[in-house]
């Protein structure tokens, strides 16, 4: 390593030798940095969760755009929407098709007496085309009663518990006091809200929600005619429509949803305030560490002064010893976070998962955070006054 | 052609403090050391002897008269300057500053690398070769801490000289030696001055060295009051 390093520096590596020739506070040093890497790990893990579970709905349907009650911030809050502006909708140059969408959380009461929330959507069968595939092959067949489509993700469901679907054997089971027959399956996983997904048709909704009615959909998705510019459609949308309405493309519409949860919410915010108290965490450690090295070499350093180093020499070794402890210090960090993260995804059903871009954020975070602490500890090396040696 | 004296004093005063508690170390000192020489600064505890040594070591601010050292006036000088005059001069301090992590030859070669002449090669065998010459080519991987204090300062020795310094200041650099190892230092700094015209000025109470000196230099509160040459 020595070596290695005094090849890279084209010089002594200081830096190096000062950590390793104290194991001990080296240790603490590494141990504090992997601390802090862990705790933003699992802040960003949780929010990634959050992120991953918000978005994934979306992902269900294939429409262009989304009609929405102006003060519906996500899939499920604010009011509904009257059925009659799709219809309006259908007026507007360039707008093909408009499907309204149901959506409702229901009790699945288990068999071995737990309970399991299930978000359940409702679409016309006829309009399979708006389900991505391949779960639009299956959407005929929600026509029969009180079918539907039931996650194979749940939380909390057994392996084998939805083996017999395959064969052809539909899967019973009661919810909202109603026997439902899952004839297929679909997989999402659980998500804060809920513990997995139903898909049914708009009338087997109705009968699982009685209070709802078809004239009051959550969304009405819409599908713009082929060869239209969708920009052009949700501009001409929006200015047939009331303001009382959100006119968004799907994907704009899932950004804002993701904006809301993360800035908005109580669980985003928590867990972005995690991350950032994460970071200064590190921060204050490596500055600790740091600036304790810089205290206790000073009389080295006011010997290299008189010898003629110059201070960018001083500041490559603070700056050597942060990114030293960065790197050592993530290693750990990235190791028990990933162990972390897979006793978190198991216990919860979270989509909690450890992806390149997320581990690269944090290293360079890491470096940053690193970099800022020994340009912090370098104002110590005025201190190191050569005149104090004689 | 006279060269020119590698150090020149003129008038040089200096306080510490401010204010009431202002207090003037060195009053009105002038004074010129010739190449390759060998003077020796004595005086009692507080007499300005290593206040001096640090003023025409580019280790402290000059505030008042002139230092000319290695052609280049200290009064008003830059940093930039200062670190560039400061890589042609050896310290060796009382202390021995070695770096604790550093073994004896990486010791040696911090003094090396400062200039960055030669290649890494190069600069670990003048390393060695230095440490050598004080007797501690059995002791080249020795880190500090395994060192007795002799050898400690015998490293300090041959990090101050490794690079060929144009002038060195020593303060008390035999203190921590015995008989033998003190002479062997000084007897080396008289040798190359001889040798290669290294100038060395050197702060010590050693009476066991003073034999050695081309010209001794006595303080007291502040000013010299004494300037001879050994007979």
């Amino acid at each position: 390593m020595t070596r290695l390093l005094a090849l890279l520096l084209g010089r002594l590596p200081i830096g190096w030798m000062q950590l390793s020739h104290n194991r001990t506070r080296m240790a603490a040093a590494l141990a504090g940095v992997a601390f802090a890497n862990i705790l933003v790990f699992v802040q960003l893990g949780i929010l990634g969760a959050l992120n991953g579970s918000t978005i994934a709905p979306y992902a269900l349907f294939r429409a262009d755009i989304m009609l929405s009650s102006s003060d519906a911030n996500t899939l499920t809050d604010g009011s509904n929407i009257a059925r009659v502006r799709g219809f309006e909708a259908l007026g507007v140059p360039g707008v093909a098709r408009s499907t309204p969408l149901y959506i409702g959380n229901i009790e699945w009461q288990r068999d071995d007496g737990s309970t399991a929330t299930l978000q359940a959507f409702g679409i016309d069968p006829a309009r399979a085309s708006v389900i991505t595939p391949p779960i639009d092959e299956s959407i005929p067949a929600l026509q029969l009663e009180d079918t539907v489509l039931i996650d194979n993700a749940t939380r909390g469901l057994e392996p084998g518990d939805l083996a017999g679907i395959d064969g052809g054997t539909a899967y019973r089971f009661e919810a909202n006091g109603r026997t439902l027959s899952a004839i297929g399956t679909l997989s999402m996983g659980g998500g804060f809200s809920a513990d997995g997904t139903l898909m049914t048709s708009d009338q087997t909704f109705f009968r699982l929600f009685g209070s709802r009615s078809a004239s009051a959909a959550n969304h009405i998705l819409i599908d713009a005619e082929e060869g239209v510019d969708t920009s052009v459609v949700v501009e001409r949308l929006r200015n047939a429509l009331p303001d009382t309405v959100r006119v968004m493309t799907l994907e704009d519409a899932a950004q804002a949803d993701l904006l809301y949860q993360t800035t908005e919410r109580p669980t985003g915010i928590i867990f972005g305030f995690g991350v950032v108290i994460g970071i200064l965490v590190g921060i204050v450690i490596v500055y600790q560490i740091l600036s304790t090295d810089v205290a206790d070499h000073l009389r080295e350093y006011a010997t290299f002064k008189a010898m003629g180093y110059g201070q960018p020499f001083f500041l490559g070794i603070v700056f050597e010893e942060a990114i030293i402890l960065a790197i050592l210090g993530f290693l750990p960090g990235i190791g028990i976070s990933a162990l972390i993260y897979v006793g978190l995804s198991g216990a919860t059903g979270l989509p909690v998962e450890l992806d390149l871009a997320t581990s690269s954020a944090v290293f360079f975070g890491t470096l940053l955070a690193c970099a800022i602490s020994g340009a912090i500890a370098t104002r110590r090396l005025a201190n190191a006054d050569p005149a104090d040696l004689f | 052609m006279v060269e020119a004296a590698p150090i020149q004093v003129t008038g040089l005063n200096h306080w510490f403090g401010s204010g009431d508690t202002r207090k003037q170390a060195i009053w009105d000192v002038g004074l010129q050391i010739e190449r390759g020489s060998l003077t020796i600064l004595m005086g009692a505890s507080g007499s300005g002897k290593t206040t001096l040594l640090t003023l025409i070591g580019c280790l402290r601010e000059v505030q008042d008269g002139s230092v000319r050292l290695l052609g280049h006036e200290l009064n008003g000088t830059t940093e930039a300057v200062s670190v560039a005059l400061r890589r042609r001069i050896g310290f060796i301090f009382q202390a021995h500053n070695l770096h604790n992590s550093l073994n004896a030859t990486e010791n040696v070669l911090m003094g090396l690398q400062v200039n960055g002449t030669g290649n890494a090669g190069q600069q670990r065998k003048a390393a060695r070769h230095s440490l050598s010459l004080f007797g501690l080519g059995d002791r080249l991987d020795y880190l500090p801490a395994n060192l007795s204090g002799g050898q400690k300062q015998r490293v300090a020795v041959a990090r101050a000289l490794a690079p060929n310094p144009e002038v060195v200041f020593a303060d008390e650099p035999t203190a921590a030696l015995d008989k033998d190892s003190g002479r062997i230092v000084v007897e080396t700094l008289k040798a190359l001055g001889k040798q290669r015209g290294t100038t060395t000025v050197m702060v010590t109470h050693d009476n066991r060295v003073l034999e050695l000196a081309d010209r001794i230099i006595t303080l007291e509160d502040g000013r010299i009051v004494d300037d001879k040459t050994p007979v």
